[in-house]
């Protein structure tokens, strides 16, 4: 298993700037990378614990399914909604083309 | 010329008893507004012409014999990451600027149906990421007792508003300490109630299974009136507890004679000389008081930095995904969808914002989650466990709110990691999901204000106002 506070490299970054959808330039991965790398640093405090037999903790309080009786109830205003999106076409919100197109 | 109170308890009682009208409370504290917001910076929005039509319907209601709300009249500023219906909430961040949401938070719907009336929008750091109000794209808030200092983060704005009179009471959120820091830096009451026992919905989401909603004040029974009346279940939260809102003012007078008050022997060290000495005389006064200190150990709390700063930001990459300029807010328009997240997601986001969503998605990726999120969950459960344990021998726990006292401008925003430590002592009950508040308690370094943070175990609000009732009488006569 890997141990916390690996040091994050500038690729790692990168890389997780993409798959966050941030578009970051080389002068900021750098700068990103020394700051998240002592951040990073600090969590490796962890690996000294004994967690076998630990289980996680996702929710201060146990968490139940809440279903609503199935009745119509009002909802946003469509018009009011639309308003505020960027670009709006036909009632619908309007987006560039999904497919890329540089590949 | 009326003399206007300064609390909201007496605001409401003063409108209800025809001494004061609405009109007159809400144009004094809009004066004091004018007059000095330039410079602390507090508010993102006033919401002036909005707020004395309230107050002139208000008026009209006593004067006619209608019945008016338990907060009639009572003016109260609003963090600008809590939806209101029709008017711009921006999360201090220019991904939504110009947002006019269309729903009121459930907090901010309760607060208008008691009859409170919301003069403003108060600034924080954006997504109400940081410590210091620093990290606003629209300029810090400047903290009222020394404007070359910060007032704490994230709902500084908050803070520093009810610290300068520009309303008796607001409303922040907290996730790891962002209603209590700012609280003790300021000077005022603040309160982090039990996870679930306010509604989260129209609270813009950080990290959902830490935030909850919570009220500043100038005193300790105001900020119990406000809690008691944003609290109780909420079918449009599914975290929501599923009980009415407790009964609280009474608390705060009722002392704390027979209490064990729990004092924490293995405390993480930071915190400053000062600050450690008026905990000492806290515990002094609660003793005094009638109450019994007990030595109690939290071993595990040296570790909740670290649980925090992994589990946080893992909420955060996914909660922060909506903002893709898609159905609110910033668009970048770009050649194709991809392309447009990426760039609007690039010049909408602040650089902390940035790192605590790239500090989420690496501990949540494939070959890391089980190294970080993982062993961060589960140091989060022997976290919650150590206070179970201690709450078998105590009613109550004092410890610092924060371990400094308000600090410079500059001083820490390019160090994320000594930021990060200002909110040491209250990340852990965000974790464990339990009540605490920030009382003032006397000064410290350059004679600025020191909070100690009263916790208490999940739904001991009740206990926990008690405490803070008697720290507020305590403190009242050390000055």
């Amino acid at each position: 298993m890997t141990q916390s506070g690996t040091p994050i490299s500038a690729a790692d970054v990168a890389k997780v700037a993409r798959l966050a959808r941030l578009d970051i330039d080389e002068a900021h991965v750098v700068h990103f990378t020394e700051q998240l790398a002592k951040v990073i640093g600090h969590f490796s405090d962890i690996d000294a614990l004994d967690l076998s037999g630990v289980g996680p903790m996702t929710q201060p309080f146990p968490l139940v399914n809440v279903l609503r009786e199935d009745v119509e109830q009002p909802c946003l205003d469509t018009d009011e909604v639309l308003a505020a999106a960027p670009a709006a076409d036909q009632r619908r919100f309007r987006v560039p083309p999904i497919i890329g197109l540089d590949d | 010329m009326t003399t206007i109170p300064t609390t909201a308890s007496g605001i409401a009682t003063a409108i209800a008893a025809q001494q004061i009208t609405a009109r007159e409370v809400i144009d004094s504290y809009l004066a004091q507004i004018e007059a000095r917001d330039t410079e602390i910076n507090a508010f993102n929005l006033v919401t002036a012409d909005a707020a004395r039509a309230q107050a002139d319907a208000i008026d009209a209601d006593i004067a006619a014999g209608r019945p008016v709300g338990p907060l009639a009249g009572v003016p109260v500023a609003i963090k600008d990451n809590l939806c209101t219906h029709g008017v711009e909430t921006t999360c201090s961040s220019k991904i939504l600027e110009g947002w006019k949401p269309p729903y009121d938070a459930t907090v901010v719907s309760r607060l208008r149906d008691a009859g409170a009336i919301m003069v403003g929008k108060t600034n924080l750091d954006e997504f109400a990421m940081g410590s210091s109000t620093e990290n606003s794209a629209f300029g810090p808030t400047r903290n009222p007792l020394d404007t070359s200092r910060v007032p704490g983060g994230s709902s500084g704005g908050s803070a520093a508003a009810v610290a300068a009179g520009f309303a008796p009471v607001s409303l922040g959120s907290d996730t790891g300490g962002s209603i209590r820091q700012p609280a003790a830096m300021c000077g005022v009451v603040g309160v982090k109630p039990t996870y679930g026992l306010v509604s989260r919905y129209g609270l813009c989401a950080y990290a959902s299974s830490l935030d909850q909603i919570g009220p500043f004040a100038t005193t300790v029974a105001d900020a119990a009136l406000i809690t008691e009346a944003i609290a109780g279940h909420d079918a449009m939260d599914s975290t929501s507890i599923p009980q009415s809102s407790p009964s609280l003012v009474a608390s705060v007078t009722q002392g704390v004679a027979g209490m064990r008050i729990g004092r924490v022997t293995d405390l993480p060290a930071g915190a400053e000389p000062e600050v450690i000495a008026r905990l000492n005389e806290a515990f002094a006064a609660l003793e005094a008081a009638g109450a019994t200190i007990v030595d109690i150990t939290l071993p595990s709390l040296s570790y909740a930095l670290t649980a925090y700063y992994l589990i946080a930001p893992a909420e955060a990459s996914s909660n922060l995904a909506r903002y893709d300029g898609v159905r609110y807010g910033l668009r970048v328009n770009a050649v194709d969808t991809n392309a447009m997240y990426g760039a609007t997601r690039a010049a909408g986001f602040g650089d902390e914002v940035k790192r605590r969503i790239m500090l989420g998605t690496y501990a949540l990726s494939a070959g890391y989650y089980d190294a970080y999120y993982g062993k961060a969950l589960k140091v989060r459960r022997l976290i919650a466990q150590d206070f179970e344990r201690a709450y078998e021998q105590v009613d109550a726990i004092l410890t610092p709110t924060s371990p400094v006292v308000a600090f410079k401008f500059g001083e820490k925003v390019d160090d994320p990691m000594a930021m990060y430590l200002c909110d040491i002592y209250t990340i852990p009950t965000n974790l464990a999901g339990h009540p605490a508040m920030s009382v003032p308690f006397g000064t410290g370094a350059h004679d600025l204000p020191v909070g100690i943070q009263v916790l208490a175990p999940a739904l001991g609000e009740q206990a926990m106002f008690r405490v803070g009732g008697a720290l507020e009488n305590a403190a009242g006569g050390t000055k």
